[in-house]
């Protein structure tokens, strides 16, 4: 293998993006029309739309899972942190009336202290992070359904609504909603140490630790913008639907976001990680999905047809398979 | 010698890539006795009982047991033919009853099933032989570890083993529960069993073995009849420093200044944790290097980690720079200008998936804070200043840091301190594992930051080390602080005389 593309094929990034463009070449070969935008009453419309459109709540909580995972850790209640945040925000719009603002800040402040509360009993009780959040797993869903009263909670509030079904210069005001999340982060990377202290952290806690880092702080700060997301994403979700529907609202969501973390490119050990490749994980599994629908595959292979793709995805991603590979290639033995 | 020695080990030789672990070692090993095997670290102590157990196969040389050639395979397999040991982390199954932990495997059983009265009749009987009364059917892991330990020596027994092995078995217990230890020791060698007992703690060895074999990295260095080798003999030999009478060696130094004017960096009164370190006193002026010296297990890196905030202390109090401080988090240490290097530069040092640009950033960015980043440009300037001034030999700075060679990963812990500009720093064995010449370049640091006025604690387990690079030191032995010496005192032998304590000279008691 020649030595540029070698380089290349060892950059973060490069699996999750070839694998994206496989599934989009699959598409323009196979499925006509798959690319075809049009502009209706000013918005913009297509099967490409739609993938970015519902990816972005996957997106969302994948921001924040992947700092999580980058600690070495998990969480997997960010499903029902999203029902929480819903059944929140539509109590406040369908029982008080309330006015914007509060229908926005409330849920995602309740969200927030949802992931404090999973930062303490990591740090604090020293909790493996899979079953604290799996306390929060179990439980959310129950909170947010004795909030909305039992039942899927309807409401009408076109400003809110906006949120979820609301289109901006074109473009469904979801996806800037994602977007605005990931420049915030961002710009929290390059202007204070956080991310060199979360991959400190999930490389050895331990040195570390003899570094002086307080790697308590680090990972409450993790669980804590975890909790945020979610939130978030809740808002959306639940905007989308004008409704709380707190049993099945963002269900499974955790493990889709997991999913897109991990064809990202960071590794569950922990230590470095990769936000872009988190983000082109979760378009992965949104176009492959969208894909599998306008196939017209029954639904229930499309859970083995996406299983199939991470495993090749994830067996790509490691140098191990690939040199593997290599060796099997005849005469093109790479060592 | 009446009779043959049950073990014979002739010229065993077993390498590692890039080390020889052991280089022809003879052991005996005889009947009714009990056998101290001792070492300092990489003296190739457990590589002989994990070749003599089958955990690893010999490159060369020979083993007879009861005058047989021997090769074990596995260590299951010299359990059942007769040679079974007891680790340090007893590898019993906590949650299984001491009955089953004792009889596992072979379950009386009867009519296919096991018999629970019998199990606990056959469990009780093997106790018995260790004068050990607890009810077999509690989970182990309900007991101590001294229990749990006492549980692994009957499954032993129960394996009607000739040669039991302890490694290191009192690391964890106390003064209690040692002698409990010894009583079924010396119980069982009045059985006729051979014992080979794996220790650094040189009191016990005199407490309970017959005879002593020392090792010194990977070498046989003799084999010693406890009651004839005195103390400080034995520790000249573990340190491979010959002895000398002491005339010749107390004149020689000159006037030296011991005492040092001024607020010393740090002053620590009473500073100890039970179970960890005994109270102790120490003081470091500016510019001094203060070298620990002392054997394996006296507490050297304990000292070092309750300075550093590590080890909470339970004692004491500590002065930085006049100041009174309480050192509870590394934070809180590394805010009052002290840095360590830790032992273990692998799992507490380096970072390993970081570049080593952001190991060295590290710790100063942590002294910084959370809210003054430090752009990635000074970063880049502060990376380059430390490779280039330590000769870090890297492609880029932008190297994961697990891609460098030992000595260059020990000089990149040591740059990520400088960084901070610390007042005070602790080395804690910063060359060991490393090569001839990285050693020396850090030896040479050492000086030049003490020049620059630095204060420095030095740990090392190479005495000549400590002496080439120490103003004093401080001696440290079973997990206290047995003397300080002055530059005047500071030699090899007065080191060993205090280690052993059969010469009071230039050891100040505590």
């Amino acid at each position: 293998m020649n030595p540029r593309l070698r380089r290349i094929t060892s950059l973060p990034l490069t699996w999750p993006l070839v694998t994206l463009a496989c599934i989009l070449l699959f598409d323009f070969l196979f499925t006509p029309g798959f690319f075809h935008l049009e502009v209706k009453d000013g918005h913009l419309f297509g099967s490409l739309v739609d993938i970015v459109k519902n990816a972005a709540p996957v997106m969302i909580i994948a921001t924040g899972m992947t700092l999580v995972i980058a600690t070495g850790g998990i969480d997997i209640s960010v499903g029902a942190v999203v029902a929480i945040a819903g059944a929140i925000a539509g109590v406040l719009v369908a029982r008080y009336h309330a006015p914007l603002l509060p229908v926005l800040v409330l849920p995602l402040i309740v969200a927030t202290l949802c992931g404090a509360f999973n930062a303490l009993l990591i740090t604090g009780f020293g909790i493996q992070p899979i079953i604290a959040t799996l306390i929060l797993m179990v439980m959310g869903r129950g909170l947010g359904q004795l909030i909305i009263g039992g039942r899927v909670l309807w409401f009408r509030m076109v400003s809110f609504e906006y949120l979820g079904t609301g289109y901006l210069l074109g473009l469904p005001v979801r996806i800037f909603v994602a977007a605005a999340l990931l420049a915030l982060l961002t710009l929290a990377l390059r202007t204070t140490p956080l991310g060199l202290f979360i991959q400190a952290t999930g490389g050895s806690a331990k040195a570390s630790r003899y570094s002086g880092l307080s790697v308590g702080l680090v990972k409450f700060v993790v669980y804590t913008f975890s909790g945020l997301c979610a939130g978030v994403a809740g808002l959306v979700l639940t905007a989308n639907i004008h409704g709380s529907d707190a049993a099945l609202v963002g269900m499974y969501i955790e493990l889709d976001a997991i999913l897109a973390v991990v064809i990202g490119g960071t590794s569950m050990n922990g230590g470095k990680f990769n936000l872009l490749g988190s983000l082109v994980g979760a378009l992965i599994i949104q176009s492959l999905t969208t894909t599998i629908f306008t196939k017209g595959v029954p639904v229930q292979f499309t859970l083995v047809v996406k299983a199939a793709v991470v495993v090749i995805v994830i067996l790509l991603q490691s140098g191990e398979f690939r040199r593997q590979l290599g060796a099997l290639v005849p005469g093109r033995a790479t060592r | 010698m009446p009779e043959a020695p049950i073990l014979v080990i002739r010229r065993l030789s077993k390498g590692f890539p890039g080390v020889r672990a052991l280089a022809g070692v003879d052991f005996f090993l005889r009947r009714g006795e009990i056998h101290a095997l001792m070492g300092e670290n990489g003296a190739g102590k457990s590589t002989l009982i994990k070749v003599l157990t089958g955990v690893y196969p010999r490159d060369g040389g020979e083993i007879l047991f009861e005058g047989r050639p021997f090769a074990a395979g596995s260590p299951h397999k010299a359990q059942e033919q007769g040679i079974s040991t007891v680790y340090q982390e007893v590898n019993l199954v906590p949650n299984l009853s001491v009955a089953e932990n004792l009889l596992l495997g072979r379950q009386p059983t009867r009519a296919g099933l096991i018999d629970g009265r019998e199990m606990k009749r056959r469990a009780e009987a093997i106790l018995k032989r260790l004068n050990l009364h607890v009810d077999v059917n509690q989970l182990l892991g309900d007991y101590s570890i001294a229990v749990q330990q006492m549980v692994a020596i009957g499954r032993a027994l129960e394996f009607e083993s000739k040669i039991l092995i302890l490694d290191e078995p009192t690391s964890s217990l106390d003064a209690g529960e040692v002698e409990q230890l010894f009583k079924v020791m010396r119980k069982l060698k009045a059985e006729g069993h051979a014992i080979l007992f794996v220790t650094h703690f040189v009191d016990q060895v005199y407490a309970v073995s017959d005879r002593i074999t020392v090792l010194r990295n990977g070498e046989l260095v003799g084999e010693f009849e406890t009651s004839r080798l005195p103390k400080v003999e034995l520790i000249s030999k573990l340190l491979g420093k010959a002895l000398h009478d002491l005339e010749s060696v107390a004149t020689a130094k000159g006037e030296a200044a011991s005492e040092r004017a001024g607020e010393p960096v740090l002053r620590v009164q009473g500073l100890g944790k039970a179970g960890v370190l005994e109270r102790f006193d120490l003081e470091i002026h500016a510019g001094e290097v203060l070298g620990l010296a002392g054997l394996l297990g006296s507490g050297r890196t304990e000292l070092a980690n309750l300075i550093f905030g590590i080890e909470k202390p339970d004692h004491g109090e500590v002065e930085v720079q006049g100041e009174k401080v309480r050192l509870n988090s590394p934070l809180r240490a590394l805010q009052s200008g002290i840095g360590l290097c830790p032992e273990d530069r692998k799992s507490e040092g380096i970072i390993e998936d970081l570049s080593l640009r952001e190991n060295i950033v590290l710790a100063l960015q942590v002294k910084q804070g959370w809210f003054r980043n430090i752009p990635r440009a000074r970063q880049e300037e502060i990376a380059e200043r430390y490779i280039k001034l330590l000769d870090i030999r890297t492609p880029t700075a932008a190297q994961a840091i697990k891609n460098l060679s030992g000595g260059n990963q020990q000089k990149a812990i040591v740059a990520r301190w400088l960084a901070t500009q610390p007042t005070l720093l602790i080395l804690d064995e910063p060359t060991r594992g490393i090569d001839v010449g990285a050693k020396a370049e850090i030896q040479k640091l050492i000086l030049s930051l003490s020049d620059r006025g630095m204060a420095v604690l030095f740990i090392s387990s190479e005495l000549d080390e400590v002496l080439r690079c120490a103003d004093r030191i401080a001696v440290l032995r079973d997990k206290a602080m047995v003397g300080k010496l002055s530059a005047d005192q500071m030699d090899e032998q007065i080191i060993m005389r205090t280690i052993a304590q059969t010469d009071q000279v230039g050891a100040e008691p505590r």
